[in-house]
């Protein structure tokens, strides 16, 4: 017997959002996006859960969450860092700064710091290309990156 | 059912196309493929698989091996890109080359690509001689591969039964497909993307921790080397080269009716005797047959069933009806991951290859005065599902177990070959006694349908005390995925179900569950066709055919024996007799029955 362990609460959660889809399979990607979007993250848990509660194989959830570059099994950092990789940003040196930025935090794109501090990712305009190349941090957008501009701006985050 | 889709076809309009310069008159919805298949043209493929009459067809159109030319489209002219024949229908006019120098070109360079991708260790790849990439790039005249680029590094992942090589795979889907759709077992799925993407189970975990049933129709359908079986051949070797132990081996019904394919005989041969000629020369001490103890299984599940039955018509609600067949070890895991609620349905008579390891292990090693440990029961298996039945832990006795290897058909060929013998030149030994008397109730097990015919033969004769006016049942027989019929029990009508695939057995399983049937008794193969299909026989390739031949070889086996009743087998007689006392008795109990795991997953609260 296997045993799916998660918190009362994440159960009823993800349990009224497989309800709210008649707990039709057809409908995984929607209860997928619903639930990452509650917890920022899908576990392997909250996988089977989902397989589970829609009647469908967990491998064909796993399948999905792999495939799609939206879903992540990665828990999110406190402070999610997203670079502009859009045109005007990528052409005044976004991937610069995204590399400094992989550098000095020992992360790929995708990926969360050991401590839980910043997780990395990419993301294709914010609306802000006069100020290219951005990124945010949480709800803040820094413009004007560069390299050398990396380390002070993660520095605001020492606790 | 039969005389419908047939009616179906004919209301269908027929469209003129022609292929390779021959006009042929096809249904409309006929792809490319199986038109130029009518037309005695042969396209390969290479993902394409389709098991006909058994509702399995896999066709993603991803290879591309299978591309045609269409010379003429719908509007008249030239298609621009070449189509690939699997999943294109013809229109009406349409005129197709199969062969063009465009069509050949672009195969080769599509098998080069693949192969570019794909280790070349064909000597010592475990499909080598029965890949269908192999034959392709033979048939194409490859001896280059242009094209050198990143290679898939996958680990091997070994279950009991089941060896996956990933860095083999060409992702043809079709064992994706097998396992979610005929199986709807669902361990296995195409998971991330692009360079990465692999066919593996949930968080790309072992098969093992899957809900993977080891039923093996993944590894009978691959096209290549990237599902194999667990060999066993060189451990079964050693066993007899060691002179301390003694080596018994026993045969499963199925396996007669198809190793000969291994031998190139015709499908539907039936090898009995020489099988048991040719363990014989592999130094094995005594060749017995699974048979025996199947006829030892009627005998057990059939009182089980009468049990039940008495009971019920006695009025007990208690009783749980219908009774499930439990011979099959696919079949076993697959209620045990999926219907942990039923788990006290099913017979617990333990599977006929298991009821040989006790039977063996216990009251003929005593009766020849062999110490347990010394003696090596070996099983020869259609089936790879039974390598992980001999490893559960309650088949097991003070860390020895019951049967110690299990052997495929195709596995079990390879052994001969080794020896250099050719089965056709064998001649027809017998079995030895006295685990090797069996009737025809007991050869029918290897199809579907058979152990519910086996067990009715004897459950009539048990309850109504008279003896049968007509052996055969054929209403039970057929190739239908679900099947029912009444047996009229000299007056009581006892329901019957029978399901093979799991898909179907779901289905049906699904049915009882809610109430909707109510049934006496039903058996379930996990294999399309039972054992006869099962994963360890020789690969079919899709020839369906093949396993009806199968099918009708079990059934000839079963007319040419002269007793065809379990009760009547004098062994089995003499075994309760001297050893086990009565059918379900105590003794019975104790060696010939099991019991079920609940393997579903449930959801516990944690405290954060």
């Amino acid at each position: 017997m296997a045993v799916i362990k998660l918190s009362e609460d994440k159960i009823n959660f993800i349990k009224d959002v497989c309800k709210s889809f008649h707990n039709d399979g057809g409908e995984v990607i929607n209860v997928l996006h619903k639930v990452q979007g509650e917890y920022g993250y899908l576990s392997a848990e909250v996988q089977e859960l989902v397989a589970k509660e829609l009647n469908i194989p967990v491998s064909r959830v796993y399948g999905i969450v792999s495939f799609y570059s939206f879903f992540t099994m990665t828990p999110k950092g406190k402070h999610p860092i997203s670079v502009c990789l859009g045109t005007a940003c990528y052409v005044r040196g976004a991937e610069k700064v995204l590399d400094e930025l992989k550098r000095q935090l020992g992360v790929e794109v995708g990926g969360t710091t050991p401590d839980g501090k910043f997780s990395l990712n990419c993301l294709r305009c914010v609306g802000a290309c006069g100020l290219a190349p951005v990124a945010m941090i949480g709800d803040k957008v820094y413009g004007r990156l560069t390299p050398d501009k990396v380390k002070e701006v993660l520095a605001e985050y020492n606790d | 059912m039969l005389f419908l889709s047939n009616k179906i076809e004919e209301e269908k309009d027929m469209i003129n196309v022609t292929i390779d310069n021959k006009q042929i008159q096809v249904a409309e919805g006929t792809t490319i493929l199986k038109a130029a298949r009518q037309a005695g043209i042969h396209i390969p493929t290479l993902c394409y698989f389709e098991l006909a009459g058994m509702n399995f067809e896999n066709k993603p159109g991803g290879c591309r091996v299978c591309v045609v030319e269409i010379t003429k489209d719908f509007n008249g002219k030239p298609r621009r890109n070449l189509a690939p024949a699997c999943a294109t229908d013809c229109v009406e006019g349409m005129e197709v080359l199969t062969h063009s120098a465009r069509v050949i070109n672009a195969r080769r360079t599509v098998v080069e690509l693949i192969l570019s991708d794909h280790p070349t260790d064909c000597l010592t790849c475990a499909k080598s001689g029965q890949c269908e990439l192999q034959k392709l790039a033979q048939n194409l005249g490859i001896r280059e591969i242009p094209f050198h680029g990143e290679q898939s590094t996958y680990r091997k992942d070994m279950s009991p039964s089941i060896v996956r090589d990933i860095d083999k795979c060409i992702m043809c889907r079709r064992c994706e497909n097998v396992c979610n759709n005929i199986q709807t077992v669902g361990a296995l799925s195409a998971v991330n993307r692009g360079f990465s993407a692999v066919v593996a189970p949930a968080f790309e975990q072992d098969l093992m921790d899957s809900p993977c049933v080891m039923c093996g129709q993944c590894v009978q359908v691959c096209p290549v080397g990237a599902l194999s079986e667990v060999d066993d051949t060189r451990n079964v070797m050693a066993a007899i080269n060691n002179p301390k132990k003694t080596v018994i081996v026993n045969t499963a019904p199925a396996t007669r009716v198809a190793l000969g394919e291994e031998f190139g005989m015709e499908p539907g041969t039936i090898v009995t005797g020489q099988m048991a000629a040719a363990l014989r020369r592999l130094g094995f001490d005594y060749v017995f047959d699974t048979d025996f103890t199947a006829d030892l299984t009627i005998m057990e599940e059939g009182t089980e069933l009468l049990g039940r039955i008495k009971k019920f018509m006695a009025g007990d609600k208690s009783v749980r009806l219908p009774i499930l067949t439990s011979c099959c070890p696919g079949w076993v895991n697959f209620f045990e991951h999926n219907f942990p609620d039923m788990l006290d349905v099913p017979s617990t008579a333990k599977s006929p290859m298991q009821m040989f390891g006790a039977v063996a292990k216990n009251y003929w090693a005593e009766k020849m005065g062999i110490n347990r440990e010394d003696l090596v029961v070996v099983s020869i298996m259609p089936c790879l599902a039974k390598k992980y039945e001999s490893k559960r832990k309650e088949f097991y006795k003070d860390g020895n177990p019951d049967i110690d290897y299990v052997l495929s058909t195709r596995e079990l060929a390879r052994l001969i070959k080794q020896f250099n013998l050719d089965l056709k030149d064998m001649p027809s030994e017998d079995y030895d006694d006295p685990l090797g008397e069996s009737t025809g109730a007991a050869v029918i097990f290897g199809a579907t349908g058979g152990v519910i015919e086996a067990a009715t033969r004897t459950a009539y004769e048990v309850f109504t005390g008279k003896a049968l006016p007509k052996i055969d049942f054929t209403e039970l027989r057929g190739m239908d995925g679900i099947r029912d019929a009444w047996v009229d029990f000299n007056g009581t009508p006892i329901h019957i179900g029978i399901a093979h695939g799991l898909a179907n057995a779901r289905k049906l399983l699904e049915r009882v569950r809610e109430g909707k049937e109510q049934f006496h008794a039903i058996e379930v193969m996990a294999c399309p066709g039972g054992c006869v299909g099962g994963a360890g026989q020789p690969y079919h390739h899709g020839n369906s055919e093949i396993i009806k031949k199968r099918t009708e070889a079990i059934y000839r086996e079963d007319a040419g024996k002269p007793i065809r009743k379990s009760h009547e087998n004098a062994s089995v007689m003499k075994l309760y007799k001297e050893y086990l006392g009565e059918p379900c008795g105590h003794k019975s109990h104790e060696l010939l029955h099991t019991h079920y795991f609940d393997k579903s997953e449930h959801v516990e609260i944690s405290e954060k």
